[in-house]
């Protein structure tokens, strides 16, 4: 299997080398054949990872240890489907798990895309069939082939690491990785717009899907990590500003302002440089994200240990940085805005405003993260920067986001009159009162916490105006039934309406947010028998009771877990819990270090969260870190209406002809002079 | 004045607003990071840097974890190669990451102070993530 293996790694990186050649250097605009080559190259070269991808899974699911990674990641007790998910467990299959999907990616690129935009296509194939070469050339010449064989053959394999062995950790990596890869095709369609000189709105309108589904898979792979670090790292909190997790954070940031500020130039045909930009930036950080991991260069909890495979994500960054620059450069008059700025009261403005609020976050993280190694560069001396100094620059910035996300739905295209200012605004800014006021009477008194829900309130009354007027108007034009008119509404205006959705998802996720602020956390020792109790911050009192300690053997793991009997406000809740688990080969010897296995209970208003810390030599004492965090369910509740909206926004069908330009009608109502031409 | 103009202003402000910040975050929120040969040097040069609060990221000497569950106290040794001192952690061990061990040469960060009798009084342990120790493998693959 690894003869197969490694015989179709080297024919993918040939064809990837013969497609990007042809696409590049051929004169397939004036012979329709040669494009037809390069969208068959495509094809071939992802059927070679595919038959890769099969050789390693064999190799994992036969237990050929005599396969270094087949070694290192897997063991004969690991139950089976963990076996699917080492595939991406280690930095060499990893390797071979994006270049895969990158090849599909491609492939689906050239067969969906409408012959509308087949001007484009070949170059896209271009620049995805390079970044499969480039990963494929990793793993040939940066020792990161998974199909390396070893001298001798082990008898087990050494296990998955037990922080691994979770299903939010089988679907985590491989989501985030969906995200980052995605961004290739976006990236390769500006490239190939560039390329083409053809740069009116027909690139954005065939990567639009591409960029959506970047983003939803980010989204997705975000919070699936957030969800794993919460239950399995024992820490109690979602998000530690760990350069890991800033990474793809600093990708999905510039990649929401991209998705903001390509209406702009759809609807009015200016940004259009800024566009070009922010999709050349979003696929560095991808890279870079990717670098940072992997390098060793930043000091982080997940980091792979100094491997040199990172230098090669180095180069892949510079180079990539550097051609796609000189690309837009040359280009660069080739993107005058077609009109200017009308007012700055506007929706025009409010995108802007938006889109330097995301970029601002994403920039006050990559400084925050790099600063290790600016400070060593500029003054000899390392200095790091934590949670607090995120906390403390992205939460007013986001906050202003979270303003922006009220204001720029309700504020006119090109200029917004007082009229429609007093008819946009009243209904949302009752809301934010009302929330406000609201929560100051039941006893909130900090300040950030009641900016934060105030300002969700503002945005819930915005999406809720914004519902009810659509639904009234199709209630009384198309004298339809309310469920009907939702349906027709959001169906007829996905975009829309499905964007709209997506604001609720974030507001829930700044409300899950504000309750992080209240969490309680205690530290309990604790005789068997012995009680404890601990308060919320929504009054409840929760009493804790030491049941005792036991001790048994699971399938491949030695468990000592201590149990709790919990009750709140006296009614009793049965049992939680918390384990230590060593982990074990078939032979019974321990591998890796003992782990904790947190124990929550989970409601919308709070959860309680329980780790057993273990006991002291030859006692049932138990030590127990107990900790309560409000309104935690509601970050995957969060992510489940994004997730809906982003769906939504993608749906594929449909009227989409709205996409064009509206420029020459301009809203009833409004006084608007025509648009300046020249720039 | 022009809506761009207005615009650009707005913008210089927001863009201002986040470098003070950048600026200020990093000012009150900053901690070195050093090495162990980098805290000798600098304690040697600047006594101030004894019983202030910074980094030091460093690898945990094999064998000298021990675990005191009853006084919630872990002790431990850190070292670069040249220089190594002793840790002290007090706190509960569900904080310290599973990943802490002194089996193999791992990586750690360690947050606190250095008091001036030589120890480091941690009130914070992060160790890397144990599942990628790729060099450590290779050298077993060798071995074996």
């Amino acid at each position: 299997m690894t003869l197969l293996g490694n015989f179709a790694l080297w024919a993918a990186l040939l064809l990837a080398l013969w497609t990007a050649a042809m696409a590049f250097f051929t004169d397939w605009q004036r012979r329709p054949m040669l494009a037809v080559a390069v969208t068959r190259g495509v094809y071939a070269i992802c059927a070679a990872l595919l038959v890769a991808t099969v050789a390693l899974w064999r190799g994992i699911f036969s237990h050929d240890f005599n396969i270094e990674y087949v070694w290192a990641y897997t063991s004969r007790n690991l139950p089976s489907y963990y076996l699917v998910s080492a595939f991406w467990a280690g930095q060499k299959g990893s390797l071979l798990f994006w270049a895969v999907i990158l090849s599909l990616f491609a492939a689906l690129a050239q067969a969906l895309t409408s012959t509308r935009h087949k001007h484009l296509l070949p170059y896209v194939a271009g620049v995805t069939s390079l970044v499969v070469a480039f990963f494929v050339s990793v793993m040939l010449f940066g020792h990161g082939n998974p199909f390396e064989r070893m001298a001798v053959t082990p008898p087990d394999g050494k296990g998955l690491n037990p922080q691994l062995q979770n299903p939010g950790m089988v679907m985590h990596p491989p989501l985030l990785y969906l995200g980052y890869i995605s961004i290739t095709i976006p990236y390769a369609f500006a490239i190939a717009a560039l390329m083409a000189r053809s740069l009116d709105t027909g690139w954005i309108v065939a990567m639009r899907k591409w960029a959506l589904a970047s983003w939803l898979f980010l989204s997705i792979g975000i919070t699936l990590g957030m969800w794993w670090a919460y239950v399995e790292l024992g820490w109690g909190g979602v998000w530690a500003w760990d350069p890991v997790e800033n990474a793809p954070l600093m990708a999905w940031l510039t990649l929401t302002a991209f998705l903001h500020s390509v209406m702009i130039q759809e609807k009015r045909g200016m940004l259009k440089r800024w566009n070009v930009s922010l999709m050349i930036g979003t696929f560095l950080l991808s890279i870079f994200g990717t670098f940072i991991t992997r390098s060793g260069v930043i000091s982080s909890v997940h980091s792979f240990t100094q491997s040199d495979i990172g230098y090669f994500f180095l180069a892949l960054l510079l180079v990539s940085g550097v051609v796609s620059f000189t690309l837009l450069y040359t280009r660069w008059p080739m993107l005058v805005a077609e009109v200017q700025l009308e007012s700055l009261l506007s929706r025009e403005s409010a995108f802007l405003f938006n889109n330097l609020a995301l970029v601002g976050i994403a920039f006050a993280v990559l400084w925050g993260t790099l600063f290790p190694i600016i400070s060593e560069a500029v003054r000899g001396t390392k200095i790091t920067v934590g949670p607090p100094f995120f906390n403390q620059v992205n939460i007013p910035l986001g906050l202003f986001l979270l303003l922006l996300t009220g204001i720029g739905p309700l504020i006119a295209w090109r200029k917004a009159s007082t009229a429609n200012l007093q008819r946009q605004f009243i209904v949302p800014l009752v809301c934010a009162t009302i929330t406000v006021v609201g929560l100051v009477i039941l006893g909130l008194h900090d300040f950030y916490p009641l900016v934060a829900l105030g300002l969700s309130g503002f945005v819930i009354g915005t999406v809720g105006q914004e519902f009810y007027r659509g639904i009234r108007a199709r209630m009384t034009l198309h004298d339809e039934g309310m469920a009907i008119a939702v349906l027709h509404l959001v169906e007829r205006n996905r975009r829309r309406y499905g964007g709209y959705i997506v604001h609720i998802g974030i507001v829930i996720y700044f409300v899950a947010f504000t309750g992080l602020a209240f969490q309680e956390k205690k530290d309990f020792d604790l005789a068997p028998g012995a009680t404890e109790t601990i308060r919320s911050p929504f009054g409840h009192t929760y009493l804790l009771k030491h049941m005792g300690v036991s001790q048994y053997t699971r399938l491949n793991r030695q468990v000592t877990a201590a149990a709790l009997g919990v009750s709140v406000n006296g009614k009793s809740l049965g049992t939680m819990t918390s384990e230590t688990r060593q982990y074990i080969d078939s032979f019974g010897n321990p591998t890796f270090e003992p782990s904790h296995e947190v124990v929550i209970r989970s409601t919308l208003q709070e959860d309680l969260y329980v780790v057993y810390g273990g006991s002291p030599d030859g006692t049932e004492r138990a030590r127990f870190t107990v900790i309560v965090n409000p309104l935690v369910a509601w970050f995957w509740i969060g992510g489940g209406v994004l997730i809906v909206g982003g769906l939504i926004t993608m749906w594929p069908g449909g009227p989409q002809l709205r996409t064009q330009r509206r420029r020459a009608a301009p809203q009833a109502g409004y006084s608007v002079p025509l648009a300046g031409v020249a720039e | 004045m022009k809506p761009s103009t207005k615009f650009a202003v707005g913008a210089s402000v927001i863009v201002a607003a986040v470098g003070f910040m950048i600026f200020q975050g990093i000012q009150s929120t900053g901690k070195y990071f050093l090495t162990p040969t980098q805290l000798v040097s600098q304690t040697e040069k600047d006594p101030r840097y004894v019983n202030y609060g910074l980094k030091v990221s460093a690898k945990v000497v094999r064998g000298s974890i021990h675990r005191d569950l009853e006084h919630n106290r872990i002790d431990f040794s850190i070292s670069d190669g040249t220089k190594s001192f002793p840790v002290v952690y007090t706190g509960p061990a569900s904080s310290i990451p599973d990943t802490f061990t002194d089996a193999n040469d791992i990586d750690v960060v360690v947050e606190g102070k250095l008091g001036r009798d030589g120890t480091f009084r941690a009130t914070d342990v992060i160790a890397k993530c144990g599942s990628r120790y790729e060099p450590v493998m290779q050298q077993q693959t060798k071995a074996s």
